[in-house]
């Protein structure tokens, strides 16, 4: 997976979202696969296109800030270049979660949650991958590793940085 | 010349996470630099997961598998004589003679690990669409009779009967109905819906088109939770390729009847697998949940009947089809008929999948299955039916897979899932953790839930502080309290549900509370 690019112009943004609006005219219920058509070309949902998907869709802003804030997944600025997901979820903590992200949160120097101001890495708590049965898991850009120790992750880490 | 030697690598999220692609490209470049001709197929999992990457090569005697392998193994084994079928340290023999698999009863499953996924020569030649084939040929009334005879029942969770959702919906009058499959398979210790979608993805687009047919509905929805971004992958290549082969689209395989298929993202909301919340999120609306009635069956996606199911009911409904529902019925026990595929996960040395009619006891499960603990240590708690499930303790592991068993325990089966944790975890950690849960995932539509849950977390962080000093029978007395209200007066299995981790965490493990097994006995 592509890492994503970090900023984009203002009229970009808009020009990525009337095109996104002009391919999803007619689909029943399309603000989901908007958000998400979005989100893949620019990292994030900027706030400040909402009103330009509301009036295509004939909504209130309110309504479409109403979804945008209620999904997990939509961020209002793009994540690290690197995307790191560990699972937090009771598979993944039968198998030492708690332990395995305090030591990453240590090791790397960035808490669970969070963005490194640099923009080089996002360490997010994620709710299950379905790889229960080889926890503890993580995502990294995107691809799925199970059985982790910090060792492999930082590995990993450092592998998919230098290809970048 | 010879035929080439046919070499399976999983496809497979789990064989992935743990390397597959790696072993697949060392063995093609292994191969090259001997002159040994080989056809890759990239299969789904047999689900053996503690052998995954488990690679299969086909010989006159049948398959036969190595593993876990990994790329530097890939040498070794071509020295060995792997691509003959010869002995390495990481072989099994013949695959279906496993005892872990040979011992299943693969319905849903029949196909999964054996078959390339995006082929659909293959999914054919492995008796797929013979179901849909069938229902062609007969009317609505006698698939969803079918069905119902299957005894079938939603494997989501809730349970409910298959056949008489089916009834209602054929029995409204609409211009337009639907099928939503609820591919948003959120909970811990569950993946038999990624299974399917990445391994066999073709019976869950037959068992839709099926459905479609049965209540006259022409259009599917399949919702997919964004944390599967390898089923999405299979889904939207298979559903193209359907397409183009007539097995989709306005025609479906020239019998004039209609049935178009769409995969829609979720986007990392737990609350959009409820099948109201799910329907609003498709609308493209906040996913919070409605309030039934109306039933999704009557008013459903865009306010029309709507059959919702979960992916493995789906998946199941080919094979009763081509087979027959008095087939299906056939395994099981009481009123829980047919097989669940069964998700061992956690702190298990054999993870994995495995399908068997309902029955097996926790306890073959957990020790003939999975023997044991992979960390050597007592199991001491397994948590069945994902994060809303309860926690059982070794007491209860001879009680046998059945929904009814289960509920006379206080417990669900919901999805199949079961985690398993050593004598190391904290039960009132666990319990805190579901409050938790509760709190970050709840749509905030009801009372109970919303604050409840918010409410629970707070209390159980107290007695956690406070437990080193003695019982606390008030915030005890608090937080039970407080379970009841939210397991009576939510309006859904999120706030509904979330007391059963906690009360059977306090219940079981009192200790772990402050509060002694003889009080608790008490009581």
């Amino acid at each position: 997976m592509a890492l994503l690019p970090q900023r984009f112009a203002p009229e970009q943004c808009e020009a990525v979202t009337r095109e996104v609006l002009a391919a999803h005219r007619g689909q029943p219920g399309a603000l989901l696969p908007i958000l998400h058509d979005i989100q893949d070309r620019l990292g994030a949902v900027p706030p400040e296109l909402l009103p330009l998907i509301a009036e295509d869709l004939c909504l209130s802003r309110a309504e479409v800030h109403g979804v945008v804030s209620f999904y997990h997944d939509f961020r209002a600025t793009p994540p690290g270049r690197q995307v790191l997901k560990l699972c937090q979820a009771e598979a993944c903590q039968s198998m030492g979660v708690k332990a395995l992200t305090a030591e990453l949160e240590s090791k790397l120097g960035l808490p669970l949650g969070e963005t490194r101001e640099d923009g080089s890495l996002s360490f997010e708590p994620v709710y299950c991958l379905g790889n229960c049965a080889c926890a503890p898991s993580v995502m990294l850009n995107g691809e799925l590793h199970g059985r982790v120790d910090a060792e492999e992750v930082l590995a990993l880490l450092a592998e998919q940085g230098a290809q970048a | 010349m010879s035929e080439p030697i046919k070499i399976f690598v999983p496809r497979d999220a789990t064989a992935l996470s743990l390397g597959a692609d790696k072993v697949a490209k060392a063995i093609v470049a292994e191969a090259a630099a001997r002159g040994i001709e080989v056809q890759l197929v990239r299969n789904g999992s047999r689900g053996l997961f503690w052998l995954e990457p488990l690679v299969e090569v086909a010989t006159p005697a049948g398959r036969v598998a190595y593993g876990p392998v990994k790329a530097r193994d890939v040498a070794g084994l071509f020295d060995a004589g792997f691509h003959e079928g010869k002995a390495h340290a990481l072989g099994h023999g013949l695959t279906e003679e496993i005892e872990y698999l040979k011992r299943q009863e693969r319905l849903t499953f029949a196909r999964v690990g054996i078959t390339d996924p995006l082929s659909l020569e293959d999914y054919i030649a492995h008796d797929g669409y013979r179901g849909l084939k069938r229902a062609l040929g007969m009317t609505p009334e006698a698939i969803v009779a079918e069905v119902t005879e299957s005894g079938l029942r939603g494997r989501g969770g809730a349970a409910f009967p298959t056949g008489i959702k089916w009834r209602t919906v054929l029995g409204c009058q609409a211009e337009q109905k639907y099928i939503v499959c609820n591919a948003d398979e959120g909970d811990s210790g569950t993946f038999s819906d990624r299974m399917v979608m990445e391994d066999d993805p073709y019976v869950l687009i037959e068992g839709m088109t099926i459905a479609g047919l049965a209540v006259g509905a022409t259009r599917g929805y399949i919702y997919l939770r964004s944390e599967y971004p390898h089923a999405e992958a299979v889904l939207l290549e298979t559903i193209a390729r359907a397409t183009a082969a007539g097995y989709l689209g306005d025609d479906v395989l020239g019998s004039g009847k209609a049935f178009h298929l769409e995969l829609r993202r979720g986007a990392g909301a737990y609350i959009c697998g409820e099948e109201t919340a799910l329907l609003e999120s498709i609308e493209g609306k906040r996913g919070t949940v409605r309030p039934k009635p109306p039933l999704p069956a009557i008013e459903g996606l865009f306010g029309k009947p709507t059959v919702i199911n979960n992916v493995i009911s789906l998946a199941s409904v080919p094979i009763i089809l081509d087979k027959g529902g008095a087939y299906y019925k056939d395994y099981g026990m009481g009123r829980s008929l047919g097989t669940l595929p069964i998700q061992l996960t956690g702190n298990i040395a054999r993870g994995g999948l495995i399908e068997k009619a309902f029955g097996i006891t926790l306890r073959e499960l957990l020790y003939e299955y999975g023997g044991g603990s992979v960390s050597g240590r007592p199991i001491r708690a397994v948590q069945v039916g994902g994060p809303l499930g309860a926690y059982l303790p070794e007491s209860q592991f001879d009680t046998p897979l059945d929904y009814e068993a289960f509920a006379a325990l206080g417990a669900v089966l919901g999805h199949g899932g079961i985690v398993v944790f050593d004598d190391t975890v904290d039960m009132a950690d666990m319990a805190r953790y579901a409050m938790e849960f509760c709190a970050v995932e709840s749509c905030g539509k009801c009372t109970p839930c919303r604050i409840g849950s918010t409410r629970g977390e707070e209390l159980l962080s107290q007695i956690i502080v406070a437990r080193s000093e003695g019982p606390q029978p008030g915030r005890i007395e608090l937080l039970k309290s407080l379970c009841d209200t939210m397991l009576g007066a939510s309006l859904c299995a999120l706030g509904g549900m979330t007391p059963y981790p906690v009360m059977s965490a306090i219940n079981h493990f009192p200790e772990d509370f402050g509060v002694s097994q003889d009080s608790a006995e008490a009581r």
